[in-house]
């Protein structure tokens, strides 16, 4: 199992990936906004979302998980 | 007269606002959302309200908050600083139709140059060159390659409502055209409501270089020069000065046109028009802004005047009190833009400020968004300040900024200071060897 964890505070502007999605190290699953700017999150390994923590449009702070992945 | 102002907006140019209101005794209202309560513009206004929670649109964008507080406060006037709602026409006309003086152009103008495709036709028709490129909105994928054939590569792809670099991408190839006419129509369409794109002639090697214009409401019209802006990260600019180092014959037909520009379209309080300028001295319309821009202190210090002051006096229907022959230029001012990012990646670097210190001297201007113990919150722009420098010569100028960046600290988030130095001690820049690439040529590669 492995975290999608927030690499800076910001809100959820985009969640790119649906539970049950199989996804590569590396993809983009989320996209944060933080600061006026897009910020990409990639999943660091591979696997299937097992779960989606946040919403779109939700504040996170550094740190904050926002997908398991199994 | 106006005798109280809203601030419609935060950060560093609420407090420039309310700093030039005081001297003019008109009393201020700041509005602050909830991640701005120990902000310091708060504490500087005659009065303030909280207006919302943090987000942007739940407060500095909410116009029906914003005109609740401006009536209840008695303000007569609006001033909205840039970015927020001062580009926004459905806010002038708010204030035209609710009688309060917006301090800026009518709303129609707004609305014109907010088109971008109707701004670059309006320009033309008023004697501006513009990039060669598409005259309607792209309608097709087929439509966009005859367009691109007709025009011819490299290409700029832009969004009709786009602004600040968002919405626009280059192209070589049909292929790489079609893709990114696919990924910023939805990009514009989410972000401005508007996925209408347009083509335009990449210009390569070319400077970023723009015209303030001031226009009273009785039709007169005077430029205060140029800025050189071509120093941009993400298309956004970093280091501003005045004057460019194009060559003069060049500059003054830059602002001789813009004032005429101006004249014919009826343009009214303060503007930009921005140019790109290619190696061999031509110049284009890029965009016009009808706003103060953020890099207005460097006009100000070459030229003696206070743009906010200006901007106030023709929005109560005031004469411009000068004509162009009363404007010269006296020195050279630079200004740097303190971002809070990775000076190599430029992301974002939210966080609380530890240690925020500037060396203070007779030829530095601070414009700060944030103290000791000020907190840099994830929703707004990363602009935290700005430092502008005025000398005898660019040279001199260049010198005091880079010895007072070297007595500037700001601990407990990143930020760009130490790009910034970098770039000062380049050869490239010190020679005015700068172009928009500048900084992917210089500093990333």
């Amino acid at each position: 199992m492995s975290e999608v964890k927030a690499s800076m505070a910001g809100s959820i502007w985009k969640i790119v990936v649906v539970e049950g999605d199989t996804v590569t190290a590396g993809q983009d699953v989320v996209v944060l906004e933080s600061m006026k700017m897009e910020i990409p999150i990639a999943a660091e390994k591979d696997g299937v979302v097992k779960s989606i923590v946040k919403a779109e449009g939700e504040f996170v702070n550094e740190g904050d998980v926002l997908i398991i992945i199994e | 007269m106006i005798r109280k102002i809203l601030v419609a907006n935060r950060g560093e140019i609420a407090a420039r606002i309310i700093r030039t209101c005081n001297t003019m005794n008109i009393d201020t209202v700041a509005i602050y959302s909830e991640a701005d309560r120990e902000a310091a513009f708060v504490s500087m206004a005659t009065e303030a309200f909280e207006i919302g929670p943090p987000r942007p649109q739940e407060s500095y964008l909410h116009m029906d908050r914003i005109f609740e507080i401006a009536n209840k406060s008695g303000a007569d006037a609006i001033h909205p600083g840039y970015g927020f709602l001062s580009e926004n026409p459905a806010f002038a006309q708010r204030c035209e139709e609710e009688g309060i003086v917006f301090i800026g152009p009518p709303s129609s103008m707004i609305a014109l140059m907010g088109d971008k495709i109707a701004a670059r036709e309006a320009m033309k028709d008023a004697g501006i060159p513009i990039i060669p490129g598409t005259t309607t909105a792209l309608n097709n994928e087929k439509e966009a390659i005859q367009e691109a054939e007709r025009i011819g590569y490299p290409l700029m792809v832009k969004a009709a409502a786009g602004g600040g670099g968002v919405g626009m991408e280059i192209v070589q190839t049909d292929e790489q055209l079609l893709k990114a006419i696919d990924t910023n129509q939805k990009r514009a369409e989410s972000l401005f409501g508007d996925g209408t794109l347009f083509l335009e002639k990449h210009i390569e090697h070319a400077k970023h270089i723009e015209i303030q214009v001031v226009a009273d409401t009785f039709g007169n019209v005077i430029h205060l020069f140029d800025r050189e802006c071509s120093i941009q990260r993400r298309n956004q600019k970093v280091i501003e000065e005045a004057p460019s180092q194009v060559p003069e014959e060049v500059r003054l037909a830059m602002g001789e046109k813009s004032v005429e520009a101006c004249k014919q379209l009826g343009y009214e309080n303060v503007g930009t028009i921005e140019f790109l300028v290619d190696e061999n001295n031509k110049f284009y319309f890029l965009e016009m802004n009808t706003r103060i821009q953020v890099e207005h202190p460097v006009t100000e210090e070459i030229t003696g005047l206070d743009l906010i002051q200006m901007q106030i006096n023709i929005a109560q229907g005031e004469k411009l009190p000068i004509v162009q022959e009363d404007v010269s230029i006296q020195g050279h001012a630079i200004e740097v833009r303190i971002y809070a990012e990775n000076p190599e990646t430029f992301f974002p670097s939210p966080g609380q400020i530890t240690t925020c210190e500037f060396s203070s001297s007779e030829k530095v201007r601070l414009e700060m968004s944030v103290t000791e113990d000020s907190k840099v919150t994830p929703f707004y722009d990363p602009m935290i300040g700005k430092m502008i420098v005025k000398g005898s010569t660019r040279k001199e100028a260049i010198s005091i900024l880079r010895e007072a960046l070297s007595h500037s600290t700001i601990e407990g988030i990143q930020t760009n200071i130490p790009m910034l130095e970098k770039v000062l001690q380049q050869d490239a820049f010190i020679k005015g060897n700068i172009t928009t690439k500048y900084i992917q040529e210089h500093i990333q590669s």
